[in-house]
């Protein structure tokens, strides 16, 4: 196990704790006031991710996330609880911080590499690698404080991929610099990726997770929702974030179904057979059932009144153009009404060339052994 | 892992530290680190007008007697005013990246020792020039006291950088705390004007005994008995001891503070 966090609770002290002096605080004292509280900023989060793995951590603001990577990276240490950490850790967080804004660039990238745990030699050899990668060559005198925010991301994003590290952590970074930039990150990233790197990845950008992560940490308000599956836990994410489902049926439908179906299986059947994606609710009642898997979807939407009705409408609609002449348009509407999708260009020109008429084309789609399979499949279903 | 090795596996983390640190100090002024030899000279000098009248009429070495104990003192307030301010200043630092925060207090004391040994040839000069005092290998012996004043010096940095980070105001107290400490060190007077009894007090102050070891190696020219010895290295291993428990009882808090 690279990373292995067992029940960290963390009890952030907040409160007037900034700008107090030591008069404040004998006043404060003597008047028995007291402007500290604490809240519980993670309860119970465990987990475990091995070598390779890509982790992303989803939340709401203020769920706990940020918190959660400093205990990870041990800026803070949990109240309650342990963390085990195996390997050097580049971390990312907040962009561009943890920098001396006095020193220059130079100074900066051996700073950052020194507190890494790297040594001279080392960070002299990957030194012009980190200032090209970051496209500062001319800058790297200047002190950091005077670099734009585009360029102090960049930068730190060098240093923390180049020197090779075996734990990443990114806190919304991979948004970093300009376009051209923003793919160099994302190539290097994957590079990383793929060399057997663990990394976690914090992001509101639920696509971004879809497309890395392979395991998903979702907390709420400091508590641990669900851990595991990236796709289906980003649907319960969404299900939740929406409104259509509470937290108690998200982990429900995660913790007992046997086989998840994905809101992405679930828009495809839907767009198949009716032609429009599920609505809310009827996601919810499959999600809320753990019991659904995408065959009992299926023979539910083939026993629909709505599915009859779509398909006598279409049957309606053909005897309706029986007489119509054999238009680009009349070939789209049979091909889509018979086969349930659009035909090849080439066959419009055969049709067009053949003149035929609507009738004989009817005939022939019917006649065809793509249509008779897809009648066989649907009575076998039914 | 002691301390101790954990500070070999960080070196170069701490040369970089120590480096910025020192240079940091003089960046801004023209003269550069020449700045740091040339200022205790302008305040010895000054010192030197005013009192000589007051103090030194009689005196024999009186200059060198006057800049012991500036070199002591300064370096005594420079160490342990930066080291309070050292996690303030490095917070940025420490509460986005995992690093060791006593890394920061460290090195601001080593780049005070730095100016303090610059100080301290410019001192040996001044020896050089006066012709009644000669170098002996007993000289040898300052490192002593240089060694024990780190240490001291190390201690109450943590001490006072724990202190700053929970309380803003203890900066303006610290520096007239220097002040009255000053006056209390025998830095420009001669203390066998009091009573023997009063004269025993000085000893409890321990920059005056780090001063009068100086003095004795120095300008009296013998070597101080094993009771001085003793309290040179009893303060710094009071100082060294209750600031780690501080630093230690506290730094998992100071994140909060920032």
């Amino acid at each position: 196990m690279k990373i292995e966090l067992k029940d960290i609770r963390l009890i952030y002290k907040t409160g007037n704790l900034k700008n107090v002096g030591l008069k404040d605080y004998i006043i404060d004292s003597l008047r028995h006031q007291n402007n500290r509280s604490e809240f519980l900023a993670i309860d119970g989060v465990s987990f475990s991710v091995s070598d390779g793995d890509f982790l992303g951590i989803i939340g709401g603001n203020g769920a706990g996330k940020s918190t959660l990577l400093k205990v990870i990276t041990g800026i803070m240490q949990p109240t309650a609880g342990s963390v085990h950490v195996e390997g050097n850790v580049a971390a990312l967080l907040e962009l561009g911080s943890g920098f001396d804004g006095e020193m220059t660039v130079r100074e900066n990238i051996f700073l950052r590499g020194a507190i890494l745990g790297y040594d001279n030699a080392f960070l002299t050899s990957k030194y012009d690698d980190i200032i090209e990668f970051s496209g500062l060559e001319d800058f790297q005198n200047t002190p950091f404080r005077q670099l734009s925010s585009g360029m102090k991301s960049r930068l730190a994003f060098s240093i923390a991929s180049m020197v090779n590290p075996e734990i990443l952590i990114l806190d919304e970074v991979l948004s970093v610099g300009d376009d051209a930039f923003r793919k160099k990150s994302e190539q290097k990233m994957l590079s990383i990726i793929n060399s057997g790197v663990t990394t976690i990845l914090v992001s509101h950008s639920l696509d971004q997770i879809r497309r890395l992560c392979n395991k998903v940490l979702w907390i709420h308000k400091g508590k641990q929702i669900l851990f595991g599956e990236t796709a289906t836990i980003c649907d319960m994410y969404q299900e939740f974030s929406s409104g259509n489902m509470t937290l108690e049926e998200c982990q429900n439908y995660y913790n007992n179904s046997k086989k998840f179906v994905t809101k992405k299986e679930m828009n495809n059947l839907y767009q198949k057979t009716l032609g429009r994606n599920p609505r809310d609710a009827e996601r919810r009642q499959w999600f809320l059932d753990p019991e659904t898997t995408t065959d009992k979807i299926r023979e539910t939407i083939l026993a629909s009144e709505e599915y009859e009705k779509l398909n006598d409408k279409k049957m309606a609609l053909i005897q309706e153009h029986k007489q119509a002449p054999l238009t680009e348009e009349m070939v789209c509407f049979l091909y889509y009404a018979l086969l349930n999708r659009p035909p090849e260009s080439s066959d419009i020109v055969k049709q067009m060339k053949k003149n035929d008429s609507f009738e004989k084309l009817k005939n022939a789609i019917w006649n065809s052994q793509e249509f008779k399979k897809l009648v066989m499949k649907k009575l076998h279903l039914k | 892992m002691t301390m101790l090795d954990r500070i070999k596996k960080d070196r170069f983390l701490f040369q970089i530290l120590v480096k910025r640190d020192f240079n940091r100090k003089y960046k801004r002024t023209i003269l550069g680190i020449l700045w740091s030899l040339l200022s205790p000279l302008l305040q010895l000098t000054v010192m030197a007008l005013v009192f000589t009248q007051f103090f030194g009429r009689n005196k024999e070495h009186y200059i060198v007697y006057l800049f012991a104990g500036n070199l002591v003192f300064s370096y005594f307030k420079d160490s342990t005013s930066g080291g309070m301010s050292s996690l303030m200043e490095n917070a940025q630092i420490f509460t986005k990246v995992n690093v060791k925060k006593y890394l920061f207090i460290l090195s601001k004391n080593f780049s005070a020792l730095v100016t303090f040994l610059l100080n301290l040839c410019v001192f040996f000069l001044f020896v050089l020039g006066d012709k009644n005092l000669h170098f002996s290998p007993r000289y040898l012996l300052l490192i002593y006291p240089v060694i024990c004043l780190l240490i001291f010096n190390i201690g109450v940095s943590f001490i006072l950088s724990s202190l700053f980070v929970v309380f803003k105001d203890i900066k303006y107290l610290y520096d007239v705390f220097t002040q009255l400490l000053n006056y209390f060190s025998a830095v420009f007077y001669y203390v066998d004007s009091y009573p023997e009894r009063i004269q025993q007090i000085f000893y409890v102050n321990p920059i005056y005994v780090y001063i009068r070891y100086f003095r004795i190696i120095v300008i009296e020219g013998y070597i101080p008995g094993l009771p001085t010895h003793l309290l040179c290295a009893g303060f710094a291993i009071v100082s060294i001891l209750v600031g780690s428990l501080i630093y230690h009882k506290n730094n998992k808090n100071f994140l909060y503070y920032l």
